[in-house]
């Protein structure tokens, strides 16, 4: 295991999570998820050989309803919270992609 | 009658002709107007569509009267879903956001004669323990108003606590109802995972997301959740088990009951006057004919690692949803007008506060390559030997008593540099959510200062039903819940 977090570390993941972080930020941050993970590093002293991983307490999925088209959103109120969108298109707007 | 009352006193009322609906929405707003100032309690209040809804209630009495909530003024975290109703997660990214539809639990409540007030203060996206990773500012205590109220349902705890209304819902994925309504000296419960719909719950940690009553009796709890348990089509993970009417259920008895404490657990790290509460508490229960069982869960220590590994990444996940592009806030640098990375890296960054970011890089990291496998996946298979803990000691007890927080409130802004320390204060209650047992805390005494300790009792799955009766044996015996905060004392 890394045995702490640099800034450069926090900066690449950060990147993954389309997130930015100011300088002082990735400073801060370094070193309070370098202390987290030291602190989280005890589950690797725990002996897993064999053990199944739990993702989910449910088993079963005993409310999955039929297979069948009901009626979601309509398009004006799945539209109102956009902050661009082209209600009469129906479409939400971003920054250009192609160019 | 403490504060507003009880929703037992308030729907007996409505029941007799003693008081219409609006007379109480109009209670409920007083107290709300007197006290919130000050305790910032609640992010948004509807006056106008609470008493909209009352008067409602008022004209067709008849069809309301047998309803379970019938008048009874609530308030909702501000991370469910009302429809109309902006609800901001306490987040900037969601400042001005309004749902085009209810929240499962939401609709349940109003369906049975509900009249939501408002939408309560909380940690962003329900990422904290005191309330004081709120976008909008802290909620404060109503016992003491320079400590926090707990989190993340601060407010919810607070609207209760202090009289304002009788029940709020709040949601709980690492003991963000029970630690709260411990703090405030209220009633918190987490259902068992299923057994109250998630839809319209704005995701955190999807697998320990459980949407749960906060409450002034254990009575008033058992009430809420019978009204919103049970299952939904529009959430695959809610469970298909039958809804008891858990109030009927109650019978104030603890005979013959088996409550396991783990002895390793709860001696360390407790502060003393906590420790004193919960060991009195103990001696009730034994006095009321339970017995006392030492049990072992030697994977209960590792449950705040396991925790926090397993949140993170599922949060990580879930917040990827706020980009700034179908709802909530977007930032737009006007220099690159035509970058898209730019506005959804901007738009987080601006929106986001420091917490949520903190988890979402910690969540993203777990879940990257090289990574995945030492901590995601070993997280995992320690929450199963967690799991498996509570299963042996099931066979052996009824319940499981713990505190719920190692410590009573502390002051505003004491923790708020360390996040570890803040974490590690969550050790008692994040288990339940890993193994998705039920659990409630109740108001077990007070410290010197007359801050409120809570008892926290985990139960078998879907059993919320014995749960409760011994949670309400031990109200009975002792009473702590008729104790007023200050802050209450002198409101409408």
């Amino acid at each position: 295991m890394p045995a702490g977090f640099s800034r450069s570390d926090v900066e690449a993941i950060a990147r993954l999570a389309n997130l930015d972080l100011t300088d002082a930020e990735l400073d801060l941050f370094a070193r309070q998820l370098g202390d987290i993970l030291a602190y989280a590093n005890q589950v690797q002293s725990i002996d897993t050989t064999g053990v199944p991983p739990t993702a989910s307490v449910v088993t079963r999925h005993d409310a999955d309803r039929a297979d069948e088209i009901v009626l979601g959103l309509d398009r004006p109120d799945a539209l109102a919270n956009a902050p661009d969108a082209n209600r009469e298109a129906g479409l939400f707007g971003v920054p250009r992609v192609l160019s | 009658m403490i504060g507003i009352g009880t929703i037992r006193d308030i729907r007996d009322a409505f029941r007799r002709g003693d008081r219409p609906a609006v007379e109480i929405c109009e209670q409920a707003i007083a107290r709300i107007d007197a006290q919130d100032p000050t305790l910032h309690a609640f992010n948004t209040v509807a006056r106008d569509r609470a008493l909209e809804r009352a008067a409602a209630i008022d004209r067709n009495r008849s069809r309301w009267i047998d309803r379970p909530l019938a008048g009874v003024p609530v308030a909702v975290k501000d991370n469910l879903s009302v429809r109309g109703m902006r609800t901001t997660a306490s987040s900037k990214i969601l400042e001005q956001f309004v749902p085009p539809f209810d929240a499962t639990a939401v609709e349940r409540l109003e369906a049975a004669g509900a009249v939501i007030v408002g939408k309560t203060n909380c940690d962003e996206f329900a990422m904290g323990s005191s309330t004081e990773n709120s976008a909008f500012g802290p909620t404060r205590n109503p016992w003491a108003i320079d400590r926090i109220p707990g989190g993340s349902s601060g407010g919810s705890a607070a609207a209760v606590a202090s009289g304002m209304v009788p029940l709020a819902l709040g949601s709980d994925t690492g003991g963000s109802i029970r630690q709260p309504a411990a703090l405030c000296g209220i009633v918190g419960l987490k259902p068992t995972y299923g057994r109250v719909s998630r839809y319209g719950l704005l995701a955190f940690a999807s697998s320990l997301d459980q949407v749960g009553p906060l409450a002034r009796t254990v009575e008033d709890a058992a009430i809420a959740l019978s009204v919103i348990a049970g299952p939904d089509v529009k959430d695959a993970t809610s469970s298909r088990q039958p809804v008891a009417d858990y109030a009927a259920a109650l019978r104030g008895e603890a005979k013959g009951m088996r409550i396991g404490v783990p002895p390793k657990l709860v001696d360390e790290g407790v502060d003393p006057e906590v420790a004193a509460a919960f060991n009195a508490a103990l001696d009730v229960l034994r006095e009321n004919g339970a017995s006392i069982v030492n049990i072992d869960l030697p994977y209960a220590a590792a449950a705040i690692p396991v925790y926090y590994l397993v949140a993170t990444a599922e949060a990580s996940s879930n917040l990827a949803r706020y980009d700034g592009v179908r709802f909530g806030f977007r930032a737009m640098p006007e220099a690159r007008r035509d970058d898209l990375k730019t506005m959804y890296a901007q738009t987080r960054a601006r929106g986001f506060g420091a917490e949520v970011k903190r988890r979402i890089v910690l969540g993203t990291y777990v879940l990257s390559a090289g990574y995945y496998d030492a901590y995601y996946l070993k997280a995992q298979q320690v929450r199963t030997l967690i799991r498996r803990d509570y299963e042996h000691a099931f066979e052996r007890v009824d319940v499981v008593a713990m505190p719920t927080s190692p410590i009573p409130a502390f002051k505003l802004g004491e923790r708020s540099s360390d996040p570890l320390q803040m974490y590690l204060a969550d050790v008692f209650t994040v288990s339940a959510n890993l193994a998705g047992l039920p659990a409630v805390s109740i108001p077990c005494g007070f410290t010197a200062n007359r801050l409120p300790v809570g008892l926290q009792l985990t139960g078998r799955l879907f059993d919320e039903t014995t749960l409760l009766g011994i949670a309400h044996a031990y109200e009975q015996q002792t009473g702590w819940w008729k104790q007023e905060p200050p802050s209450g004392q002198t409101a409408a």
